[in-house]
């Protein structure tokens, strides 16, 4: 195991943070937790990489426990948090090499497992990191991370906010580092980023809902799901919300996603409703049930 | 009924020293229309956006945004819209009650308006027993609920919508454009920015900024057959990454 935690508790105040969590990351693995603004996913980055004490329960880094051996830890772990931390005054490559000396290594000795993503800095590298553009800031931010080679790798939130390009490229270079070796831990709001993880955890206030695979998690989802489309988006979702059998109506993309309360459900009776509520174009079909509709069902 | 423009732009331009944030755009926006502003961060999408709120003085072009001249009326253009974004949008050390007397007397609301507001808004979003708390302890969703109502408190004739639902749960996210589609059922023109690229298919059309440009503008179902795309996210892909 490469990340062990044990029943995880956290509160601040009168507010329950974390309750009761527990999962283990392997070694190597790519592992995203993946839950909403508020679901607690910060706080359990901040005790992972030592940050933070838990209420109750223990976790094991790389071997060492959170508590007992932090030093240990920070020296093995890289740790992005969701909001930019380095220093705005320092230069790009001030602010790597300041890491790296701290880390007691320098630049060179790590080149090799940045170098791919420092090459689209360096242009930049006398600019000053309070300078740059939101993109370029989250590449410094991952070599600073990066450059004591850690085993273990934190990324709190490295998408939030990021346009579907940006976001498919950081992937990308995720998909790289795994295959030397880094086990990463990292968190998104993005259902569709769930996909492309080995397993998933789905976090909503303070409480992990499943752990799986990202094509076994849908299993969890108890009904058919039908796309269901007509021409005004706005009066089909009323239609659909007026249906007394209409178990939850969602919209998803160009379609609505609609499942029924029964078990014999036909189609056909629903096209007859919705046309005699005037609806136009109708479109019912049977369709694969997403991680987002997962989530949303066990979030309920 | 004649469809009307809310937002007319043509050949609309920002330059700052050398460099065209904005490069010459043109676009018009109906009465009642759900018009996605899509872009790669650092498109130029925030520029744009800056000039038809009436913040920020083009460079060139025109630009008319619910019956007033940006260059000319940038004040009007403000009692005329709503604007919501994600990183500023309510007082956290307001109570909900308060944030709304605010916002309503910001926007020129007499006394008497303000109350019956606040009682249809708060019955309306359900906000009975939590009128009196503090807005910074609202979870997310419920903040960008109220932040989008409230932004509507003046009627305006079309709403600005900066990423609302960045980082909200997707059944909140959900809820929220059942808001934005009622809006837009009642007249109310929605201009809103994203990076979810299932909201684009919500829109009535989209457009996609790519260096300054719109590269491509219509509806979602359009530019899935003009970029033989299964989906916007796809459609977004091709055009943003050349």
């Amino acid at each position: 195991m490469s990340i062990s935690v044990q029943h995880i508790s956290k509160s601040f105040k009168d507010v329950t943070a974390l309750k009761n969590i527990s999962f283990d990351v392997k070694e190597g693995e790519l592992f995203g937790l993946i839950g909403p603004d508020g679901a607690g996913k910060t706080t359990l980055f901040r005790i992972l990489t030592t940050l933070l004490f838990a209420d109750e329960g223990n976790a094991i880094v790389a071997d060492f426990d959170v508590v007992n051996n932090y030093k240990d830890i920070r020296n093995h772990v890289g740790y992005m948090p969701g909001k930019f931390s380095l220093y705005q005054d320092l230069t790009v490559e001030e602010n790597l090499t300041f890491f790296a000396t701290i880390f007691g290594t320098t630049i060179e000795k790590n080149y090799e497992l940045i170098e791919d993503i420092y090459i689209q800095i360096e242009p930049f590298k006398n600019r000053r990191a309070g300078k740059l553009s939101g993109g370029m800031k989250q590449k410094l931010a991952l070599c600073c991370a990066l450059i004591h080679k850690p085993k273990v790798l934190f990324l709190d939130e490295p998408t939030t906010g990021v346009d579907p390009v940006s976001r498919k490229e950081f992937w990308e270079m995720l998909k790289r580092l795994q295959q030397k070796g880094i086990t990463i831990l990292v968190s998104t709001p993005y259902m569709d980023e769930a996909a492309l993880c080995d397993r998933i955890a789905l976090i909503q206030n303070g409480k992990i809902l499943e752990v799986d695979t990202p094509q076994a998690i849908v299993k969890y989802y108890p009904n058919k799901i039908y796309n269901v489309k007509a021409d005004n988006m706005y009066k089909l979702i009323k239609c659909l919300n007026e249906y007394k059998h209409a178990y939850s109506v969602y919209p998803f993309g160009e379609f609505v996603h609609y499942t029924d309360k029964r078990n014999d459900f036909n189609p056909e009776e629903l096209h007859l409703f919705l046309e005699e509520m005037n609806a136009v174009n109708i479109i019912i079909q049977p369709t694969e049930t997403t991680i987002e509709d997962t989530f949303m069902e066990l979030a309920k | 009924m004649k469809s009307k423009n809310v937002i007319q732009v043509e050949d609309l331009t920002k330059k700052f020293g050398d460099f065209t944030a904005v490069d010459s755009i043109s676009f018009k926006v109906n009465q009642g229309e759900i018009f996605g502003f899509l872009g790669a961060n650092g498109a130029g999408k925030t520029t744009a956006m800056k000039m038809l709120i009436g913040i920020s003085k083009p460079s060139s072009g025109i630009a008319n945004v619910a019956g007033f001249d940006v260059y000319t009326n940038p004040e009007d253009i403000k009692k005329n819209i709503g604007y919501m974004s994600q990183k500023f949008a309510l007082y956290d050390d307001l109570t909900v009650k308060e944030n709304i007397t605010f916002f309503g007397g910001i926007y020129g609301l007499s006394r008497k308006q303000i109350k019956e507001k606040r009682k249809q808004l708060v019955d309306e979003l359900g906000l009975q027993k939590i009128v009196n708390e503090l807005v910074g302890s609202l979870p997310l969703g419920w903040k960008q609920k109220l932040a989008f109502s409230v932004a509507l408190l003046h009627e305006p004739k079309v709403i600005f919508l900066d990423e609302p639902t960045g980082g909200v749960d997707p059944i909140t996210r959900r809820q929220f454009w059942e808001m934005i589609y009622k809006t837009a059922n009642n007249g109310t023109t929605v201009f809103v920015t994203t990076h979810y690229m299932d909201e684009a298919e919500y829109c009535d059309r989209v457009s996609i900024m790519v260096d300054g440009k719109i590269e491509a503008l219509d509806t979602p179902k359009k530019l899935k057959q003009q970029f033989n795309a299964e989906n916007m996210n796809d459609v977004f892909l091709k055009l943003a990454r050349g």
